[in-house]
């Protein structure tokens, strides 16, 4: 019996969707757009969204790509490298059969013992779910020798069958899960060359949101190497599709304005309220309703609720803070599985350290920060003006 | 731009690039294989090596090709120690981190490292290596030049106090800041082995040289096709070999060039003292030192901010401090001379195509960079006296 013809495919699975009712719909699209998105520069590769599944076709030897791209794909709660058949019980058990003695030739652990899942989305298919699993379970224990072991088995194979097709695959990946990319809204994330904020990026895109990023480089104090460095994790985040343009703000001379405005120990808080209104000012150049930040609660000094407040007192938008309870240890564990851990762990330094006191104030008040901020010639407005206009754009994509 | 910044790496003359990329072109030949092709890559391969050996005033059939001066070190640490019968090294504590960590390296297979420290000045004495010196000694490893403070290391003198104590250790000298900056004889120097590294004279990257006394042992890292006397596997990278050798002979023929560094270095650091109060040579003056390094310490200051406002003002150099801190990788050579943490130290590297016009308007730009940092880290003092 010559083997029937058989195509390479990867199937994915998203999760919470199904709870989004009347909008299931858009959020469909915008996770089957996200998926073509990661796979645009895979060559062969072809997304198909038959009956309220993503699957993408793609030749033989680039399904490895392909996955590599979606188990990155926000929304997505596990992919399966599967063999796609005529929607044939013969045909589905000579796949599977292929399948199992390839998956003992990677692993020959997985050779211990079997199982097969079936699921039929077509009730007109001739067998049962079970009966299906049965008749192709026969068909692999015939062929491979293995012991059938309905749970904890050492391998598994899955079966689903559409009107059209048969599925059959060994492995399952986990993806990311969480929302598609763009569901919840346009975002502006406030990305330094540290360990947080490309976590607090990732975390917010996990939930739905499309982010642009604005990075405060205070030249000539910081040298090219750590806007390089914070380019390199933006870059990260947008292979994640968490992140499109990079705006680069100058800030340094803003910097100095402000420390000489103010008492020392309050310097720190009257630059990240004029980072709030500089990138209030690119939120609505980007039409991003919320701001993102790496900050957290307690993990330096100046991270006080009264500080956060007068700081959060200076934004218009919506501010977000993913890490607002995470432990430092928590924050890296994520760092190193999204892939910027590496990368913040460089030693260039940003936002000048010279420019913070040894000894910032823990808790700021409005009216102090506001007098200081009198002080300014031009005015915080016309400062934040001047520094969202001079800011520089780069593309990631 | 004003480079001074040529400690870390030089830029390739323009003879250098001519033959490296002619060498690339033509001589595509493997010098192993038995045609002409071959044979001409071979030829070529050796009048490069005649000419790294005249750099040294040493034997050709000495030199064993690298791929720059932190393999040539590797090579001559580990190599030593693979086939010597002592489990003891002498190192000194300023050596460059080739020879450090391949020392470190050791001693997880049974090695004792002695770390010999330099005095305030900047230089290991004679005396010092010789007390560290064990029965079971099997290498001594002191650098000709320091690359972070440019002290010149006694090293002939440190040879002399070895073989007048009888010790038969194998005496192992990383000259990588020394080829081309001072006149190099390996039997004046009495070492057993040389480092050096073509892209510190304007010579290309990725090509450096092992000169090895005759009869000393060492014993390969890796094996494979037994190229360089069996002590370096691999396919020669010609064309970096070739340009190399150019490298070595353009400054062997330009010896006078070192006086020019050295006066534009004096002034250099004139011009940098007499501009910023408080600026100090980092080792005392009258120290031995190679002539194209200056090294400046400036009280309580960060040294990456001012290194950026001196690039903003289109100089490059580097800097370091004994605080990690302070910079990125804390220097162990500023910590083991007893650099306060608090403050920056400056490495301005000269060489031959530096000019007076150049060295004045960098003593003037540090002038201004100084001055622009200090004024901001002034905020930061002013917080620490109210709290």
């Amino acid at each position: 019996m010559s083997a029937p013809p058989v195509s390479h495919a990867v199937l994915c699975r998203f999760g919470e969707l199904f709870l989004k009712g009347g909008n299931r719909g858009i959020f469909e699209q915008t996770l089957a757009k996200n998926i073509r998105r990661a796979v645009a520069d895979v060559p062969g590769a072809r997304v198909e969204t038959p009956h309220g599944r993503v699957i993408v076709h793609a030749p033989a030897d680039r399904i490895e790509d392909a996955c590599a791209r979606l188990e990155r794909v926000f929304g997505l709660v596990s992919i399966s490298s599967v063999v796609e058949t005529a929607a044939d019980v013969e045909a589905i058990e000579a796949a599977a059969v292929t399948a199992a003695l390839a998956a003992i030739e990677r692993d020959p652990a997985r050779g211990a013992s079997f199982r097969v899942q079936a699921r039929r989305s077509d009730k007109r298919f001739p067998l049962s779910s079970l009966d299906l699993a049965a008749r192709v379970g026969a068909k692999v224990a015939a062929a491979t020798g293995m012991p059938v072991k309905l749970v904890g088995a050492a391998l598994t194979i899955g079966i689903e069958v559409s009107s059209t097709s048969g599925f059959v695959f060994a492995d399952t990946r986990a993806a990311p899960g969480g929302l598609p990319a763009g569901t919840s809204g346009h975002g502006l994330l406030l990305l330094s060359g540290g360990i947080d904020s490309p976590v607090a990026g990732w975390l917010s895109a996990k939930r739905g949101l499309s982010l642009d990023g604005l990075y405060f480089h205070s030249p000539p104090f910081v040298g090219e190497k750590s806007k390089d460095k914070v380019v390199s994790l933006a870059r990260v985040l947008a292979s994640w599709q968490a992140l499109r343009t990079l705006y680069v703000a100058p800030f340094t001379d803003v910097q100095k304005r402000l420390r000489d405005a103010g008492p020392a120990e309050l310097a720190v808080v009257l630059y990240r309220r004029m980072m709030m209104r500089i990138a209030d000012r690119i939120a609505d150049r980007t039409r991003a309703m919320s701001l993102v930040t790496g900050e957290n609660l307690g993990q330096v000094a100046s991270q006080t609720v009264p500080n956060l407040t007068t700081i959060e007192n200076a934004a218009r938008h919506l501010v977000l803070r993913p890490l607002v309870t995470y432990d430092k240890m928590e924050t890296t564990a994520l760092a190193r599985r999204i892939g910027t851990y590496d990368i913040s762990a460089l030693p260039y330094e940003d936002c000048c350290s010279l420019f913070v006191p040894p000894h910032p104030a823990t808790a700021a008040r409005v009216q102090d920060a506001e007098r200081a901020e009198a002080r300014l010639e031009a005015g915080v407005d016309a400062e934040a003006d001047a520094v969202a206009d001079a800011t520089e754009k780069i593309d990631l994509t | 731009m004003i480079y001074l910044d040529n400690a870390a790496s030089a830029p390739p003359a323009p003879e250098v690039l001519t033959a490296m990329t002619a060498a690339a072109g033509s001589l595509f030949g493997n010098p192993s294989s038995a045609h002409g092709l071959g044979a001409a890559a071979t030829r070529a391969l050796e009048e490069a090596r005649a000419q790294v050996a005249a750099l040294l005033r040493a034997s050709p059939q000495d030199i064993v090709f690298t791929s720059g001066g932190t393999e040539a070190d590797a090579l001559a640490v580990l190599g030593v120690a693979g086939a010597a019968r002592g489990r003891h090294l002498v190192v000194s504590a300023i050596e460059h981190p080739a020879v450090l960590r391949s020392a470190e390296l050791l001693t997880a297979r049974g090695f004792r490292v002695t770390l010999v420290a330099p005095g305030r000045d900047g230089v290991i004495t004679p005396t010092a290596v010789a007390a560290a010196v064990e029965s079971d000694t099997a290498l001594v490893a002191v650098m000709l030049v320091n690359n972070e403070l440019g002290t010149v290391q006694p090293v002939a003198a440190i040879g002399r106090a070895l073989a007048a104590s009888g010790a038969g250790p194998h005496l192992h000298v990383d000259a990588v800041q020394a080829a081309g900056f001072l006149p190099l004889s390996v039997q004046a120097l009495g070492a057993d082995s040389i480092a050096i590294s073509g892209h510190k004279f304007h010579g290309p990257k990725g090509a450096g040289a092992l000169w090895i006394r005759k009869g000393a042992k060492l014993a390969p890292l890796w094996d494979g096709g037994r190229q360089e006397r069996g002590l370096r596997s691999g396919t020669e990278n010609v064309p970096a070999c070739v340009a190399l050798g150019r490298a070595a002979a353009l400054v062997l023929a330009a010896q006078a060039d070192i006086d020019h560094m050295a006066t534009l270095r004096d002034r250099l650091e004139a011009r940098i003292f007499a501009a910023l109060p408080g600026s100090a040579p980092t080792v005392a003056p009258g120290t031995p030192r190679a002539p194209h390094i200056a090294s400046i310490t400036i009280p309580d200051l960060p040294g990456e901010p001012v290194l950026h406002a001196l690039e903003a003002r289109g100089v490059f150099a580097s800097a370091g401090s004994a605080c990690a801190s302070r910079t990125r990788g804390p220097s162990h050579v500023l910590a083991a001379i007893g650099v306060p943490d608090s403050a920056a130290v400056l490495r301005l590297s000269l060489s031959r195509f530096t000019t007076p016009a150049e060295v004045d308007a960098a003593a003037s730009a540090l002038g201004e960079a100084v001055a622009e940092v200090a004024e901001v880290a002034a905020g930061g003092r002013r917080a620490k006296g109210r709290t």
